[in-house]
Parts: C-alpha cells; sequence; structure tokens
C-alpha cells in the first residue's frame, strides 16, 4: 500500500493507483474530460492538473501513479488558474451554439465552464471550420466544430467497441477524428453501437435520431432491459410527452454499463409505429355468426372493442375444447414476452385448457 | 449459459466458439469477447464454415463443413486423449460412463475427421494443443450448434469436451449456450414447453401434476405436449383446431413457410395477440393489441439466467392492454363456460391479479429456481441470477461448481450423422441460414425502424466470389435461390464470408425469406428444424 496526502489528507492506497483516483476515495473531486474510467487514461486534456509537492510544474493527476510521501494540491490558486486557462483555450475554437445543442444540460464541457466561470474568449475563432451534420451515418450526428479532441470516441470505439473506426487526423490545432481514412461512417465498418456517442463529453457526436426532440432535463428517463437479444442489457428509456425518444445507456447496467448495439440503443422507433395494432379486431364472419371459409379469400376485419373480441375468442375456444378435447389447442407463448406473461399463459394452457401444447419460439 | 459472461470475459484463458456470430448476434457480448483478446491476450478459437467478423480476432479459424460438428469435436477429444490432456482427477472424481465414450472418440482419428469436417490434420492437431494447454476454456455456442437434425447431439458432445478438459463449474469456463431472444430463458423457466412446467418439473411426474393440481385446481394430463414444429403439420392432420398465439410470427420464423400457410389455411380459429399486423397475422381470426416492452412492467431473464426488472416507461398506445391482462381476462371467460372444473380450496386458482409483481409472487410459490425472486429485491438493486432458492439467497452466478444436476457427469458416447439433405446434382450449393446485426428475426420490430432500414433495408444473399465469377455475377445481380421446397430471389452479397459452394440468406423480409427454402427434418429429441443445412441451386436471374 502507498500512502500520500491529497489537500493535507491522508490516504492509503494500493499500488498502480493514480492520483485522480485516490483523491475520489478521500472524497475530493477533480474535473476531467478526457479521462473516463471506462476507458484508459491519456492524459491528453490536462483539466485534471494538480500539484504535487516539490515538482516543476503541474501534472495530470488522471495518469499520475500515486506513490510514497506524495504531497497533493487539487484546489489551490494556481491550479484553478490553470484550469480557467485550459478551459479558454478549449472554448476558443468552440461554436457559440448552446442554445441548440442537443447535449446542452449534459455537456461537460458546459458543466466545466459554468463552474470555473470561464466565457468563451473574444480572441477565439469565429465561423465554423466543419461541415455540421457531417455524417451521413442515420443514428450518429457528428459535428467536429464541437470537439475537444479528447480521443474518448477513438478509445470507446477501440477499447469497448473493437471495431476501430475513428482515429485521429492531421495535426495541431486542425486535429480532430475521422472515421477511417477519413471516409465516413458506415465505410469505416461502424457497426453503428453508439459508444462513441455514449463517451462523447460534448455535442460533437450526438444522437441523430432524436436531435432536436429533448434534452435531458426534459426527458423522464427509466431504466429497463432490451427487448431484442438475450444478453439482456439494460438502458435508460428517455421519454417526453408519452413518448420514447431516445435510448441512453448507463454505468448502472449489470451486464453491458454504457455499451449498447445498434439495435438496442437505436432500434427503439417501431414503438410508436403507425402500424401498431391499437384496437382489438375480429374476421366479419365471427360478427355475423357465419362459417368460417378455410379456401379463398379471408373475411375482412372488424374493428371491435374489448368486451366483443374476448368473449368471441373465449366461446370459440370454448366450442372447440367441447368438440375436439383440449389437445386440439395448441398454446404459443412468447419469448419475447416477460416472465410474467410466460407465466400465464403456461397456466392458461394447463389450468384452464387443460393442455400441454404450449411452446414459443425457443427452437427457432 | 453454465457461467456468466463477465466471468468467461475476464478469466478464459481460451475462448471456444462453435456455431455463434457472437459479434452479430450477441453484440454486446461479442464485443466483450473481442476485448478479452485485445486487452488480456486471450486465445481465441472459433470453428464455423462462414468467416464471420469475430474470426478476424482468432487464434484460429477451424472452418468445419457444414453440419460436422459431431465429428469435429470428437476428433479434437481423440487428439485431447492421444495426448493425455484430458484432466483425470475431473474425470474421475466427477463423471461416469467414461470407457463407453472413449471407445467411441477413438473413432474418430485425424484422418478421418479431416476427410469428414475438411479441416486439415495439421489444424486438427494444432486446435487440440490449444485446448489441452490453455485452462480454463469456456465453450460458446448458439444456432449453429442446435438448430440441426443432431442438434441434442452436437451439445451434449461439447458437454463431453468441457468434463474431458475439466472446465466445469469454475469461472473462464463452462457450456454457455447464448440464448437468442430477450427472454427465451424466461420463456422456457416459465414452462412455455410442452414437457415442462415452470421451473423444469416434467409434466409426466405425478409428484409434480398432483402440485400444480392443488396450487390451480386443476393440470393437465400426464401427456408431453406438441412442440411448434409439430403443432403446425397437427393442422391439416386435424390434430390441431384452434391456435391461441401470444407475440410469435410462424410465418416468417418457422421452416418451409409454404407449408406454414397452407397449415394457417386450415385451422379453425386462430387468436392473435400481437404489437403489428404480421405476416401471420393474415391468417388470425382474432387480433389482440398488446404492448411494447416500453409499456410494460415484469422481468427478463437473460442468456446467463439473469432476472431483471422491465419498468413501464410510456401508457399502452390507443386500446393496447398489457399482455398479462390480456390472458387473464380470456382466462376467466373461458372458465366461465364451464366444461372445467377447479377444486375450490386450490390457493392459485384465481386470475385477478392486479400488478405483474402479483404474478411473480405466485410464480416464486411453485418455482424451485425462483422462489427468491420478486420484484422488490430486484428493484432495490439486488443482482440475481437463478437458481435464488431462498429470499435471502444471492444467486448463483456459476451452475455446477461442486456437483452436476445429476449427481456425476454422465459422458455421452456421440456418433456423427450427415445432414438429411446434402447437395446433388440438381441442388448443388449448401443453403445456411440465419440473422444480420441490423435486423431482429422475423424483422416484425426492425424494419419499421427507419435508421435500420437506412442501413440495412434489402434482403442480400451471401455468394463466393468463386462461384459469382463462374456465375457471371458481377455487381448489384439478383439471384433466385431454389429448393425442393421454394424459391427465392435477392441481390447477391459476393463475400468470401461464405465458402464456395454456400449460400447463406436471412429470414428478415418476407419478400425473400430464407424459411420459403429450410427444410423442416427436426431432432429427433429437441424437435428443433435443421436450418443450417439444406441444398439449393442458384442462379443468376438476367
Amino acid at each position: 500500500m502507498i500512502n500520500l496526502k491529497i489537500n493535507g489528507k491522508e490516504v492509503q492506497v494500493p499500488e498502480g493507483t493514480t492520483v485522480l483516483q485516490a483523491a475520489g476515495q478521500v472524497g475530493v473531486t477533480i474535473p476531467t474530460l478526457c479521462n473516463h474510467p471506462d476507458l484508459h487514461a491519456t492524459g491528453g486534456c490536462r483539466i485534471c492538473v494538480v500539484d504535487v509537492k516539490g515538482w516543476r510544474t503541474p501534472m495530470a493527476s488522471c495518469t499520475l501513479p500515486a506513490s510514497e510521501g506524495m504531497e497533493v494540491e487539487t484546489h489551490s490558486p494556481a491550479i484553478l488558474k490553470s484550469r480557467k486557462t485550459i478551459l479558454e483555450l478549449l472554448l476558443a475554437n468552440h461554436p457559440r451554439d448552446c442554445l441548440t445543442c442537443d447535449v446542452g444540460g449534459s455537456c461537460e464541457l458546459q458543466d466545466l465552464s459554468y463552474e470555473y466561470q470561464v466565457q468563451v474568449p473574444e480572441w477565439g475563432t469565429k465561423g465554423t471550420r466543419y461541415i455540421a451534420d457531417s455524417d451521413p451515418n442515420p443514428f450518429v450526428r457528428v459535428d467536429m466544430n464541437r470537439c475537444i479532441q479528447c480521443t474518448r470516441c477513438v478509445r470507446a470505439c477501440t477499447e469497448i467497441q473493437g471495431r476501430f473506426v475513428w482515429t485521429m487526423a492531421e495535426r495541431g490545432f486542425d486535429t480532430h477524428p475521422v472515421p477511417g481514412a477519413d471516409t465516413d461512417m458506415l465505410d469505416a465498418r461502424c457497426e453503428s453501437c453508439g459508444a462513441c456517442v455514449a463517451y462523447c463529453p460534448t455535442g460533437a457526436l450526438s444522437d441523430k435520431m432524436s436531435y432536436g426532440q429533448g434534452r435531458t432535463h426534459q426527458v423522464k428517463k427509466v431504466m429497463t432491459t432490451c427487448t431484442f437479444c438475450g444478453v439482456g442489457c439494460q438502458f435508460e428509456l428517455n421519454v417526453k410527452d408519452g413518448r420514447v425518444i431516445r435510448v441512453t445507456s448507463t454505468e448502472e447496467a449489470p451486464v453491458n454499463g454504457n455499451h449498447l448495439c445498434v439495435k438496442g440503443r437505436y432500434g427503439y422507433d417501431f414503438i410508436h409505429h403507425p402500424d401498431r395494432l391499437v384496437k382489438p379486431k375480429v374476421r366479419r364472419y365471427l360478427i355475423e355468426g357465419k362459417k368460417k371459409k378455410t379456401k379463398g379469400k379471408p373475411w375482412e376485419w372488424v374493428e371491435t372493442d374489448w368486451d366483443t373480441a374476448l368473449d368471441l375468442a373465449a366461446r370459440k375456444l370454448h366450442d372447440v375444447r367441447t368438440n375436439f378435447g383440449a389437445d386440439s389447442i395448441g398454446v404459443l407463448t412468447s419469448a419475447k414476452c416477460t416472465n410474467e406473461e410466460n407465466y400465464v399463459m403456461n397456466k392458461f394452457a394447463r389450468q384452464v385448457l387443460g393442455t400441454n401444447n404450449i411452446d414459443h419460439c425457443a427452437r427457432l | 449459459m453454465s457461467n456468466s459472461m463477465d466471468d468467461v470475459a475476464k478469466y478464459a484463458e481460451l475462448l471456444f466458439i462453435i456455431g455463434s456470430n457472437t459479434t452479430e448476434q450477441h453484440p454486446v457480448f461479442g464485443s466483450m469477447l473481442r476485448q478479452a483478446v485485445i486487452q488480456r491476450g486471450a486465445k481465441l478459437i472459433v470453428a464455423d464454415p462462414r468467416r464471420i467478423d469475430i474470426t478476424e480476432f482468432a487464434t484460429m479459424h477451424l472452418r468445419q463443413k457444414s453440419g460436422t460438428d459431431v465429428a469435429l469435436i470428437n476428433g479434437l477429444m481423440y487428439l485431447i486423449l492421444e495426448n493425455g490432456w484430458e484432466d483425470k482427477a475431473f474425470i474421475e472424481e466427477r463423471c461416469e460412463n467414461f470407457d463407453e465414450f472413449k471407445a467411441t472418440v477413438m473413432q474418430y482419428p485425424p484422418e478421418k475427421t479431416s476427410q469428414i469436417t475438411g479441416i486439415s490434420v495439421e489444424d486438427l492437431r494444432q486446435a487440440a494443443q490449444m485446448m489441452g494447454e490453455n485452462h480454463p476454456m469456456a465453450v460458446m455456442w448458439a444456432m449453429g450448434i442446435t438448430q440441426h437434425i443432431v442438434g441434442v447431439r452436437n451439445v451434449m458432445d461439447l458437454a463431453n469436451l468441457q468434463m474431458l478438459l475439466g472446465n466445469m463449474g469454475k469461472p473462464g469456463g463452462g457450456v454457455n449456450p447464448l440464448r437468442g431472444q430477450n427472454n427465451v430463458q424466461g420463456a422456457c423457466d416459465m414452462g412455455g414447453l410442452p414437457n415442462v412446467y415452470p421451473g423444469y418439473q416434467p409434466v409426466i411426474n405425478e409428484e409434480v401434476i398432483k402440485k400444480f393440481e392443488s396450487a390451480w385446481g386443476a393440470a393437465a394430463p400426464a401427456k408431453v405436449g406438441l412442440t411448434v414444429t409439430e403443432m403446425m403439420p397437427g393442422i391439416p392432420e386435424g390434430k390441431i383446431h384452434a391456435l391461441y398465439v401470444l407475440g410469435e410470427n410462424p410465418v416468417m420464423s418457422d421452416p418451409d413457410s409454404a407449408h406454414i400457410r397452407h397449415c394457417l389455411e386450415e385451422i379453425d380459429l386462430f387468436i392473435l395477440q400481437e404489437i403489428f399486423p404480421t405476416e401471420t397475422a393474415a391468417y388470425a381470426d382474432i387480433l389482440l393489441p398488446g404492448v411494447t416492452f416500453a409499456e410494460k412492467t415484469g422481468t427478463f431473464t437473460n442468456t446467463e439466467r439473469r432476472v431483471q426488472m422491465v419498468h413501464k416507461a410510456i401508457e399502452p398506445v390507443g386500446e393496447a392492454r398489457d399482455d398479462w391482462k390480456i390472458t387473464a381476462e380470456l382466462a376467466q371467460r373461458v372458465l366461465a363456460l364451464g366444461g372445467r372444473e377447479l377444486l375450490s380450496d386450490a390457493p392459485l386458482k384465481g386470475w385477478d391479479y392486479a400488478t405483474s409483481e402479483e404474478i411473480m409472487v405466485e410464480v416464486s410459490k411453485l418455482t424451485p429456481s425462483y422462489t427468491g425472486i420478486n420484484h422488490a429485491r430486484l428493484d432495490n438493486g439486488e443482482r440475481l441470477q437463478w437458481p435464488v432458492p431462498t429470499a435471502e439467497h444471492p444467486g448463483t452466478p456459476i451452475l455446477h461448481t461442486k456437483a452436476f444436476s445429476r449427481g456425476k457427469g454422465k459422458f455421452m458416447p456421440i456418433d456423427f450423422v450427415p445432414a438429411p439433405e446434402l447437395p446433388d446434382d440438381e441442388y448443388p450449393f449448401i443453403l445456411n441460414t440465419g440473422r444480420v446485426i441490423y435486423h431482429w428475426h422475423g424483422g416484425e420490430m426492425t424494419r419499421r425502424s427507419k435508421g435500420i432500414m437506412e442501413v440495412y433495408g434489402k434482403p442480400l444473399i451471401e455468394l463466393n466470389p468463386d462461384d459469382a465469377e463462374k456465375m457471371g455475377v458481377n455487381g448489384n445481380k439478383t439471384l433466385r435461390v431454389t429448393s425442393r421446397r421454394g424459391a427465392i430471389e435477392a441481390e447477391a452479397s459476393v463475400t468470401d464470408r461464405v465458402p464456395p459452394g454456400m449460400v447463406f440468406a436471412n429470414f428478415h423480409f418476407p419478400e425473400s425469406s430464407a424459411n420459403e427454402l429450410t427444410i423442416a427434418a427436426l431432432d429427433p429429441v429437441a424437435k428443433i428444424p435443421e436450418y443450417k443445412v439444406c441444398a439449393v441451386k442458384v442462379e443468376l436471374v438476367k
């Protein structure tokens, strides 16, 4: 174990712990931008700089291993001044479009500018440098004007998804992430998992489907489990005005953390599709008490109320059982539905009907 | 899965993926496995006739001929035994029937195995050595192993392999089937199968029947019911007169679609509870509008037996209702019509549930593996993987740590049997079928997702470049693929993902679904269809 002091407080940490992590243990929050606990630290943005007693320059705490006897100051006047300057430099080429930015309210750069009371400097670049919404990917909105070169997208694609779509191009002031060899995302073999969006601290990469539909403070977030595959990812459905407008990932999810796939993160718009069945329907022959023809054109659909549809369904099931026995009825339950729904289907087949003819698509 | 996804990703020294397109079908777990290779240096063997995406990360890709998995696994076990790489202590202490099993495995020397599987002797030796030297090894599979007439044999042989290597009951090991649907594990756990009540309690066991009879007031007779693959053909045979179907689309997902449509045309009564007017809805008599996952509260059980909450985020659209409420309403009405006497003192005979939480309370009373599971614990943030035998039990992330469910692990001698319909002069190609990353199953949901349709908006048939050249397929050309059961037309995707002599088609699009072509040959035990091998001819549409 290593003993060090952070803002005068004694702290003991295992070897390999960074100063940033050690500070977290004693409740000291050092601001970060390029750092994320899920990703390898790079020490790129410098916002997490701290003073170490006896050291000549401020050090990036996210990549600084704690060492024995270290005395660290995280919020000294000199450090606060450094951070303000760093923020000012980041804002110098940042567009003044917080009013219309989709991630307003969930932007780490905005939060830090607010906390450190830093304005966009007068001497900064005017005008945009990149085309907004520059990539044809239907899920990810790319606006490199808002990029702060933290490389979290590059690391998320490499270290979480394992697809290597993003890479940093050019040098100096022009450094920015590009997909593949500066092509578009899908061409660079992007699988549209949206990890780069989830890890982007600003609005450089945001969700295209929900752009302009609701910021984080305007939505109700409901944690739930994905409806697609058996991995069991959890995420938050973002609801505004009774509609699901976005899916956000969260580190709280036991299986997947911040990671999702294209279907889980972006395949939600079927929920409000106009094709949804919204009223019970029965074939006209049932309403008119006629016989069902089994060949030729089927009878037309008639929309009914629930009582009519359920009474007809119950009566017809009862008739089939009376005439042909319970084993002449088959019940298919659903691997898409909940345990509770599957349980009642099993009870329906066995208790209500009296048959073991129940199955679902496990085999298919 | 006998193990959990995170322990496989964290602790397996060797990952053996056979018959699972993990990065496309279980993408988040697929990414975890990629990271195990990149960040931790775990070794990876992929056995798959197709050069699926995860093979890019593989130490070895064994490209066996379709449907030869048993020969491959037996051949690997032959080499493991020949070199003394088996876990003798594990076999001695935890297993039985080793000698009979060994006699069968010794029928698969490398030269013979190579001849059947098409994998070189050298590759077989190298793979066996990796398995012998890297412990623990986790085996992952999915429908590439199970959707064969030998599905059960394939699974048993993988269990043999893991027992032989002593990879059971420890982190980073295990037999790990990746379940397809979000809640296929739960649907099975809840008795959505013709042979078992909830918690896999057999329907032919008198004690079990008595248990449910006294709880519900009535139970089914001691007779195994029909599977979905038996119900459909049972309609024209006069065995099945009515169907009540919840959220399933057999016209898209069952083999031999033309035959399924024919069967559904013959049915007397078809009640379908759905969210969309699916391809199957065209054959229904009564359509009851259910709700999506966003509109309901309940639980799903994932592939690692983890039970998790689903929370209602929005009100049901239109007049749609919670699916359990529809079933409960129907149950009450059918019971009211008489013809089914319930024991009056049965405590759980009723259908007047106020919430899905109450249903889970009933589940926990009747399902041993779910005894300690309730919504309150899950909402408190407890992470529960069944079995959870008591309300205080923390759940069971790894199965079989000390003993197998039956006590000793029984080695099963398994022999190779070829697929039922192999290429011939008239139908010279193998058709392999499955899904793609962007779409889900019959496509009911994903075809109604705008962005997904922008990325993958039409069916594609994978064709090897050598075959494409022979046929003159150059660019976006349409193919006609014909089997003994039907024909489809779709654009060719020329790619060496498929070997020469194979085409791969998906079943996401009704206009050209692979299931128009597939064969309804079934595994004799599991009744699962042979989706991965049938014979087709492939022509260029001019």
